[in-house]
């Protein structure tokens, strides 16, 4: 009997699962829902959370719809089915200010945020976190595609088996006291398992597509939601080519980010300069200048990216950086600098005296990268283990010059 | 350990009587108006209904719609007018059936203002008259807090505008004499006593003009079209016959013993509206540095259920208008309501307490 108390459960805590409370963050989509479902099936207590984020019906702009979208009436019916307890809470003022607002602001510098990350670090891992601690829950699950994994005591985070769903890049910021409370009981799955598993626990979620956008941007459109967070703070200006030419105007910087290819707002180079000498090559926005309100245009080669540096580091991999910066030194790595990219391989260089500020040397050069996206970097080995990671403060390229 | 239910202003667990009644019409196709012995069955059955409801409120059966709730009844009525005054701590089926209604404050134990109400009256144009409407409720969903109904009304025989009040809440809590009231409308509700959900009634005075809302048939004499909900009606007459109101200050001795206990543990916690007349059912806690949401969640966890102000359709916890109404904005996401009824026993009134100390102290 005293070893059965000491015996790790499914979720690495020391007791059955029928003595864990489990809170899952069930956002009404497959995988959360599943999560749920597992770990019902488990015998653990578990009890639902969905969070109101963000007022639905002003988000679709429909008219009398009601400010919980479908997902939230999904959650609480997958909730029901499994018989477990469900809650629906109110973060809609902290994820107008914690997420948000940081992603008007970053558009509007120039930047491109990925605000998924924010509200994993701010209202999912803080406000829903202190929530589950209070509620005497033991861990705070959750339906994303990463492992938590133990290496030489210490909890790491590793890339999801199905690298196509792998989710780590949104969560590079977790802190350790977070990680010691958060589970990922997805992480060892393919999603075609999560759907099966949805469709075995008869769960009317299991059919319903994978979201695409960012869940206050359902359209798409992101330059919309900007200029409803910011009435005013929007100028128009000038499209320009690298080699110093106006090729057009634009209605805000916030359309376009570093990268873009279609939907310019200017035709093809040939017939607006009317000179043989024109080429013919794709131009892509390849820098931004908030200030001065303008979009650089230029062909590919001008994002050539052959270092990139990151801020506010947050190392997932205890034991890596605690050394300070001079031993990560030369090391070699894989970076993810966007979600959808894959790693690519680089080495570390810590920039002396600027602590919390690391460059990477990218073995290959990188086109598009942009600022405001983070950078996550694997072990060079190892490399479904995540080291750490920040968010990308500078990406020079030759376009740099210009702004 | 038995989840304990203390939410009886959301909806009350159904009265025996309420279910007996209704199981018996089951295997009857009964529609009050089909003039075969079938129909006229149903009908004699709906009119006992009636008179069940007629005796219970003291007015004549004539005056009496049936319809499909309380948000019907209240919509019913304030569709027939084309200017509203009505209070600031109404219930949705009020404040969202009237969005350009002229808004009364309460004062701090959550009254109405009547002078305000008095002003209002007084600067209505003469031509508008006929055509205003007064709605206040008899007692408050959140705080229980009862109104000056009577007064209320008397100002509006003297100003000579027509008089609603939502005493959905109110039904099954505390006697009405209709009779004795200068009403001109009231609405009620059959499941906040123990009756069904899904039918209410609305009362409206003999003489006074009101016209159906619905197209249709020309059900309860032309003022509510379509086919009446005769199993939810003779629940909702069985539930009003049986309904025994002297055990409703039984349960007031009990809330304020468990006031008592918790304020006595935790002198900050605040009693909303302790200063005003209340429903003998009803306590509204302030808990300040717990959310409400917070609050219900952990008793829920430890199987008592008690409420948070308005909850929204999907779950969500809003702030309390009603208490942002008594300009205790600061408290508004920190209430929680506790409401008994006719199952509520002294055992499960000490233990909600004793729970509601046990968190408090916990959380903070």
């Amino acid at each position: 009997m005293a070893e059965d108390t000491t015996k790790l459960n499914s979720l690495g805590i020391a007791k059955p699962p029928a003595q864990t409370r489990v809170v899952v963050a069930m956002s009404g989509g497959v995988d959360s829902s599943v999560t749920a479902a597992m770990l019902v099936e488990e015998g653990y207590e578990v009890i639902g959370i969905t969070m109101q984020l963000y007022d639905h019906g002003a988000a679709i702009a429909a008219k009398g719809a009601c400010c919980a979208g479908a997902d939230i009436h999904d959650a609480r019916q997958v909730a029901g089915r499994l018989d477990i307890p469900h809650y629906v809470l109110d973060y809609e003022s902290l994820f107008k200010q914690q997420v948000m607002d940081d992603f008007a602001d970053s558009y509007l510098s120039g930047h491109t945020p990925i605000p998924c990350v924010r509200c994993n670090q701010t209202v999912k891992f803080k406000d829903l976190l202190g929530m589950a601690r209070d509620l005497g829950a033991d861990c705070l699950a959750t339906g994303h595609y990463v492992r938590r994994d133990m290496l030489a005591g210490q909890p790491i985070l590793r890339r999801g088996i199905d690298r196509d769903k792998d989710q780590s890049y949104f969560l590079f910021a977790t802190t350790p006291d977070q990680l010691d409370f958060v589970r990922f009981p997805l992480g060892s799955l393919t999603k075609d398992a999560t759907r099966a598993l949805a469709r075995k626990y008869e769960l009317s979620v299991s059919d319903k597509p994978d979201s695409q956008d960012i869940c206050f941007v359902p359209n798409g459109r992101y330059g919309d939601v900007v200029r409803k967070l910011r009435p005013g703070a929007i100028a128009p200006g000038l499209i320009k080519h690298i080699d110093g030419s106006t090729l057009g105007t634009h209605k805000g910087v916030i359309d376009y980010t570093i990268g873009q290819r279609r939907g310019l707002g200017i035709g093809g180079r040939k017939s607006e300069m009317g000179s043989e000498n024109a080429d013919n090559a794709p131009l892509y926005v390849v820098a931004i200048n908030a200030s001065a309100h303008e979009v650089i245009v230029g062909p590919q080669t001008a994002l050539a990216c052959h270092e990139v540096y990151l801020k506010d580091m947050n190392w997932v991999r205890r034991s890596d950086g605690q050394g300070g910066a001079n031993t990560l030194e030369g090391r070699k790595v894989l970076v993810k600098l966007r979600n959808t990219a894959p790693a690519t391989k680089a080495r570390l260089t810590a920039k002396a005296g600027e602590t919390g500020e690391i460059c990477l040397q990218l073995e290959a050069p990188e086109f598009g990268i942009a600022t405001g996206q983070a950078g996550v970097i694997y072990d060079g080995e190892d490399e479904s283990l995540m080291l750490g990671g920040g968010w990308i403060s500078k990406a020079p390229t030759q376009a740099d010059s210009l702004i | 350990m038995t989840p304990v239910y203390l939410d009886y202003n959301a909806t009350a667990p159904l009265l025996p009587e309420a279910a007996k009644a209704m199981i018996s019409l089951a295997n009857l196709p009964a529609n009050p108006s089909s003039i075969h012995q079938f129909g006229r069955a149903a009908r004699s059955q709906m009119d006992r209904a009636r008179h069940q409801l007629a005796d219970a409120l003291a007015v004549s059966v004539h005056e009496l719609i049936f319809t499909s709730g309380g948000t019907e009844a209240n919509n019913l009525v304030l569709g027939n007018y084309r200017h509203i005054l009505t209070s600031a701590i109404e219930h949705d089926a009020v404040l969202a059936a009237c969005p350009d209604a002229h808004i009364i404050e309460v004062d701090k134990d959550g009254l109405i203002r009547l002078d305000q109400l008095e002003a209002a009256l007084e600067a209505l144009p003469d031509a508008d008259r006929a055509k205003t409407l007064v709605s206040v409720m008899a007692a408050n969903n959140e705080t229980g807090v009862i109104q000056p109904i009577e007064a209320v009304a008397d100002l509006c025989r003297a100003y000579n505008v027509a008089c609603h009040s939502d005493m959905i809440q109110y039904l099954g809590k505390a006697p009405i004499d209709l009779n004795q009231m200068k009403l001109n409308f009231a609405s009620f509700s059959a499941h906040k006593l123990g009756g069904p959900s899904g039918v209410g009634a609305l009362y409206c005075r003999a003489g006074q003009q009101l016209v159906s809302l619905l197209r249709g048939g020309g059900q309860e004499q032309g003022r509510r079209a379509g086919t009446e909900n005769l199993p939810g009606i003779i629940g909702f007459g069985a539930a009003v016959a049986a309904h025994d109101i002297a055990n409703i200050n039984v349960q007031a001795s009990w809330r304020d013993a468990m006031e008592a206990d918790i304020q006595k543990a935790c002198p900050e916690i605040e009693v909303m509206g302790a200063d005003a007349p209340r429903l003998a059912n009803t306590s509204a806690l302030y808990l300040p540095y717990l959310s409400a949401q917070k609050a219900v969640m952990l008793l829920d966890l430890a199987g008592f259920a008690v409420s948070a102000g308005a909850a929204c359709s999907s779950g969500k916890v809003k702030d309390s208008h009603v208490i942002t109404a008594m300009a205790r904005g600061e408290a508004a996401a920190n209430v929680i309501r506790i409401s008994a009824g006719w199952q509520s026993t002294k055992a499960e009134w000490t233990g909600v307490a004793k729970a509601i100390i046990e968190i408090y102290k916990a959380q903070h």
